[in-house]
């Protein structure tokens, strides 16, 4: 795969985290993020329109097989896990992983497997170890790790793990990451 | 390094499409078209749990012992879902499908990838609160003997229940949901009286074909598993399997959108994930 993708996990005060990252984003980022926030299991959170009041990028919950596009931000539908294949979705609703349904490891894990090197994975705050297997997943197959400043963010214990499972390459401020993934495109265009 | 990394993931892929040739071939259980992001994760989850190293190790144990096919074939089968999950596609269904059925004298319903029963019990109760159970068979099909052995007990845990009520509540059912189950230890059974017309049995969305006709199929999550070129096979079997006028429900982020068989049904609700056959 040539494009690259951008894959974002969190858990408890990734609300927060979200209204401040999305907004960072330009409406012509081109690349697709793919976001794994823990939910609970119940219909009617809302959380795509909430997210959408951040976001200049339209956001989604995706269908199964449905094609991944740029410039779009998709958010992992509740009660299913989001798992990424060559250029589309798929869906499933096998058992939680780490209690988490959707899990950050499954997303980031797939996004290794279909992506390779193109896949760029970040972590924010939350309260548990989701995630961490699948950021070292990414590492290990060339991508880049990004994780938000423990010290800085909600809840530690999330960037935390990530950082103790692998070698992260980049721990910024939650207020740096948008522009980090910005810059990251802008360079490439050059 | 990362060279070595991309060939060792490529010789991975080598060695599952190897596995399934051969699980194919020698039992006849076609993973071929499985979606491949899902079933590479089960097959590490199920190497896991027999200490296997590598997958062509563990494809040796698959092909000379029975048992081990049994467990990976579990393994593959096993969904995880719940009594009245999504109870708004059950609210829906008492409100616009239960009317078109109560026309019919006798009622066929197919549930295809039933796994462990859950959705052919909450089916069951919703059809007797409705007074149309007494004319309904409900066919509920797995590939997996192991998962329809439990399908058959209608024996959960009672340490679901909590939630199993809540969605029960939400999705309109008319009682108390206790009424339907007999708790014991850790576990509840189901009452008979809802097995009386369930009729469980193999059949394998790949590789069997039509065994009836149907007045409602019900087909959630289970095509998510499946490549496109798999969910367009089992969309032409549901589609031949289904009466005139029939219904077809499917899980609520799965669509009929871009597959062949799209212009032959309408729907009837959009949210829900229901259509009814009509050309």
């Amino acid at each position: 795969m040539e494009e690259k993708i951008v894959v974002i996990g969190t858990s408890a005060g990734g609300l927060s985290a979200l209204q401040i990252l999305l907004p960072g984003l330009p409406s012509e980022f081109p690349c697709p993020l793919v976001l794994v926030q823990h939910r609970g299991k119940e219909a009617g959170s809302g959380l795509c329109d909430f997210l959408q009041r951040s976001s200049r990028l339209p956001v989604e919950e995706p269908e199964d097989k449905e094609p991944i596009a740029p410039g779009r931000v998709y958010l992992a539908p509740r009660d299913y896990h989001l798992l990424i294949e060559e250029r589309h979705f798929a869906l499933s609703t096998a058992a939680p992983v780490s209690y988490a349904r959707p899990s950050i490891d499954v997303l980031f894990e797939s996004a290794a497997d279909a992506y390779g090197k193109q896949v760029i994975g970040v972590i924010l705050t939350g309260k548990n170890r989701d995630g961490a297997r699948g950021l070292a997943t990414i590492k290990q197959h060339g991508g880049l790790t990004v994780i938000e400043e423990p010290a800085t963010a909600q809840s530690r214990e999330m960037p935390e793990a990530a950082l103790a499972a692998t070698d992260v390459d980049r721990v910024l401020p939650l207020a740096g990451i948008a522009s980090f993934l910005t810059s990251l495109f802008e360079a490439a265009a050059r | 390094m990362k060279a070595l990394e991309a060939e060792v993931n490529q010789l991975e892929d080598i060695e599952v499409q190897l596995l399934l040739e051969g699980v194919f071939r020698h039992y006849g259980f076609d993973f071929r078209n499985y979606a491949p992001a899902s079933i590479k994760r089960r097959i590490r989850e199920c190497m896991r749990d027999e200490r296997a190293e590598t997958v062509s190790g563990f494809q040796e144990r698959v092909l000379h012992d029975p048992a081990c096919l049994e467990r990976l074939l579990y393994k593959l089968s096993v969904n995880v879902t719940s009594m009245f999950r999504d109870p708004s596609f059950f609210q829906s269904f008492r409100t616009r499908v239960v009317p078109l059925l109560r026309t019919y004298p006798f009622l066929r319903i197919w549930h295809a990838g039933c796994s462990t029963g859950e959705e052919v019990y909450s089916m069951a109760i919703l059809l007797q609160e409705e007074d149309l159970y007494q004319r309904c068979r409900i066919y509920a099909t797995d590939m997996s003997k192991e998962v329809l052995r439990k399908a058959r007990e209608g024996i959960f845990p009672l340490a679901s229940m909590q939630e199993y009520t809540a969605n029960y509540q939400q999705a309109g059912g008319k009682r108390f949901f206790s009424d339907y189950y007999t708790a014991q230890y850790d576990s509840v059974i189901f009452s008979p009286a809802l097995r009386a017309n369930l009729v469980f049995s193999e059949h394998n969305l790949v590789t069997d074909g039509s065994f009836n006709e149907f007045h409602v199929i019900l087909c959630r999550n289970v095509m998510i598993y499946f490549n496109k070129t798999l969910q367009e096979r089992v969309h032409n079997l549901i589609y031949e399997s289904l009466h005139m006028f029939g219904v077809f429900g499917l899980g609520n982020k799965e669509t009929l959108r871009f597959t062949p068989r799209e212009s032959f049904y309408e729907e009837l609700d959009q949210r829900d994930r229901l259509y009814r056959k009509v050309r």
